[in-house]
């Protein structure tokens, strides 16, 4: 059994995870210090990715990213860069999937920070920045790892914009749903039943993570 | 050295309005609940902006409106203890504590001799979660003095704790406002808290300061119907004007003699333990026979609902008196001393009061 989907869909998940980490966190930081109103609006398109079709993504993608669309024509001209039908192509589309899942619940674990410590912080002479750094992330990181390994449990099983923009090219961007697709099409049921197995243990694996995460009794807060 | 406050700021149910000035020594800030003082201590310490506005210390300005000039929290050295002390979850006390030093060098140093003084060397290492409450307020206490504040603004403190450790708080903040010789600002709807600890009261009611003096001064005479009640006066009746030294308290049927001009009086009060019985042939004035309606025993002391016999209303009058000088009997003559009784006006007025020239401007 030639492994490369497996390396290649988790090394995927892994970086878009990262990436979508960072982002999804500084998103969410920088949405609750908004009004209510403009807050409501930002989650609103935040987490569009979320209930769009992947296929759609992926489509908006590639109007983005294609050779002749205006991004992927100035990287193919200027860094002779494909940014479509690539391994790494992939980053793109499972990233915009699932940064609403972190942001999402970054924003809901940094609204159920206990503000008055922030205030008393303030009060006290620290930096905005130290607060976030030794107060809001680490009283918050439950909810963010949660979240982290949610999005990288989604990414791991992302499909439908993967395909579109990566393609399905044996040993170079084949993921593991993708060739599960690929398998079942060709009547090799199974190898595909065995790529499924695999997918199921480590979506397994992550669901029971999140499980720990939840269930972990947050540090003391005072009574 | 003085905190100047002359602040306005519109709230959902009133605009909050409010001038003061606090030396050395502690002013309270004594209300009823969302009568806007927790948002006073906020706007002094910048975590909220008023609308409109002038706060200095020692000069130094914090915000001003005219001016634009609206100083972060973490330039206005002001030291804001609260209610729940607000101890960071994720630090030790003694970290908690070393948070608060602003000179690096010495923050090993500081928060020992810090740790020693509010006594909890003992917990040092642990987390608040791990601690009591009483632990948590002299944790925060420890780190609001670490940073060497040039104010101490103090918002309900010790009304999560058991009246034990209250009282030990209490202690330990009023030692620590006389070491820091600092002005300090105390919110309270305790006026017995507010009376022990402060040198100074205000009384806040709806966004606006009814009196503002001296604490004896201000118990003696709280000026409205409201800063009576907050300072404990639990007997107050609407009164019809007789003359300049008369009027009739119209819930207790009782025309009175005072002690002061009734003129733009609408309210009277007197305390529970200034009324006293009178012997049955007493001439002095204000002397009444009543009912006795209902005795309340409380610890130290009994309380005894009385209605004279003149009144219409179901209204009662309430007297407290020490167990020992009372024994049950189904009426009594009590004496109202015209020196005791307060000469009120409705709160709703909203005259701002300033008492026997304690304000300098």
């Amino acid at each position: 059994m030639d492994w490369f989907p497996l390396i290649n869909s988790l090394r995927i998940a892994a970086i878009s995870t990262g990436i979508v980490l960072v982002l999804g966190v500084f998103a969410a930081y920088e949405a609750s210090k908004l009004p209510r109103a403009v807050k409501g609006i930002l989650d609103a398109v935040l987490t569009i990715p979320l209930v769009l079709p992947p296929t759609v993504v992926g489509f908006l993608l590639l109007l983005l990213l294609g050779p002749r669309r205006p991004l992927g024509a100035w990287f193919l001209e200027h860094f002779q860069l494909r940014l479509t039908m690539t391994w790494w192509s992939s980053i793109f589309a499972t990233a915009v999937v699932i940064f609403p899942l972190l942001y999402r619940t970054a924003r809901g674990a940094f609204a159920d920070f206990d503000e008055t410590l922030a205030s008393s912080a303030r009060t006290l002479g620290l930096s905005n920045t130290w607060i976030f750094w030794r107060l809001r992330l680490p009283l918050c990181r439950f909810g963010i790892l949660a979240g982290t390994v949610l999005a990288f449990a989604r990414a791991l099983g992302e499909y439908g914009a993967t395909s579109m923009v990566s393609g399905y090219t044996p040993g170079r961007t084949a993921t593991i749903s993708t060739t599960v697709y690929q398998l079942w099409r060709t009547n090799d049921e199974a190898l595909a039943f065995r790529w499924v197995c695999v997918n199921l243990a480590i979506s397994a694996a992550v669901l029971l993570a999140v499980n720990l995460l939840e269930r972990k009794p947050r540090p003391g807060r005072g009574r | 050295m003085a905190l100047v406050v002359d602040i306005e700021k519109q709230l959902a149910l009133f605009p909050l309005q409010v001038q003061f000035e606090a030396k050395e020594g502690m002013l309270a800030l004594l209300g009823a609940s969302g009568c806007g003082k927790s948002m006073t201590l906020q706007c002094i310490a910048g975590i909220q902006k008023p609308d409109r506005g002038y706060i200095a210390l020692d000069g130094r300005v914090l915000f001003d409106s005219k001016r634009h000039i609206n100083l972060p929290p973490q330039q206005r050295r002001v030291g804001f203890l609260l209610q729940q002390g607000a101890l960071f979850p994720n630090f030790t006390v003694r970290q908690n504590i070393a948070c608060g030093v602003r000179d690096k060098g010495k923050r090993k140093a500081v928060t020992d001799a810090l740790l020693q003084q509010v006594h909890l060397e003992a917990v040092a290492d642990k987390y608040p979660g791990a601690i009591s409450g009483g632990e948590q307020q002299r944790a925060a206490l420890a780190r609001v003095l670490a940073n060497e504040p040039e104010v101490l603004l103090l918002d309900e403190p010790f009304s999560a704790l058991d009246t034990h450790l209250r009282f030990q708080l209490e202690q330990l903040v009023r030692e620590s406002v006389r070491q820091l010789n600092r002005p300090a600002v105390l919110v309270s709807h305790n006026r017995d808290e507010a009376f022990r600890l402060a040198d100074h009261l205000a009384v806040l009611y709806r966004g606006h300061l009814e009196a503002l003096g001296e604490k004896h001064a201000v118990f003696q005479d709280p000026r409205t119907v409201n800063g009576a009640r907050l300072t404990g006066c639990k007997n107050i009746s609407p009164v019809e004007r007789i003359d300049s030294r008369h009027v009739r308290a119209l819930d207790w049927g009782l025309d009175l003699e005072v002690s002061g001009e009734t003129a733009g009086i609408t309210h009277v009060g007197i305390r529970m333990h200034d009324i006293r019985p009178a012997p049955d042939d007493a001439q002095a004035p204000n002397t009444f026979l009543c009912k006795t309606v209902e005795e309340v025993e409380n610890p130290f002391s009994i309380t005894i609902l009385l209605q004279p016999e003149q009144c219409k209303t179901m209204k009662t009058i309430g007297m407290e008196l020490p167990k020992d000088q009372w024994c049950p009997r189904p009426s009594c003559r009590v004496q109202l001393p015209p020196e005791a009784i307060l000469l009120l006006r409705d709160s709703e007025d909203r005259a701002i009061t300033h008492q026997r020239g304690d304000r300098s401007q």
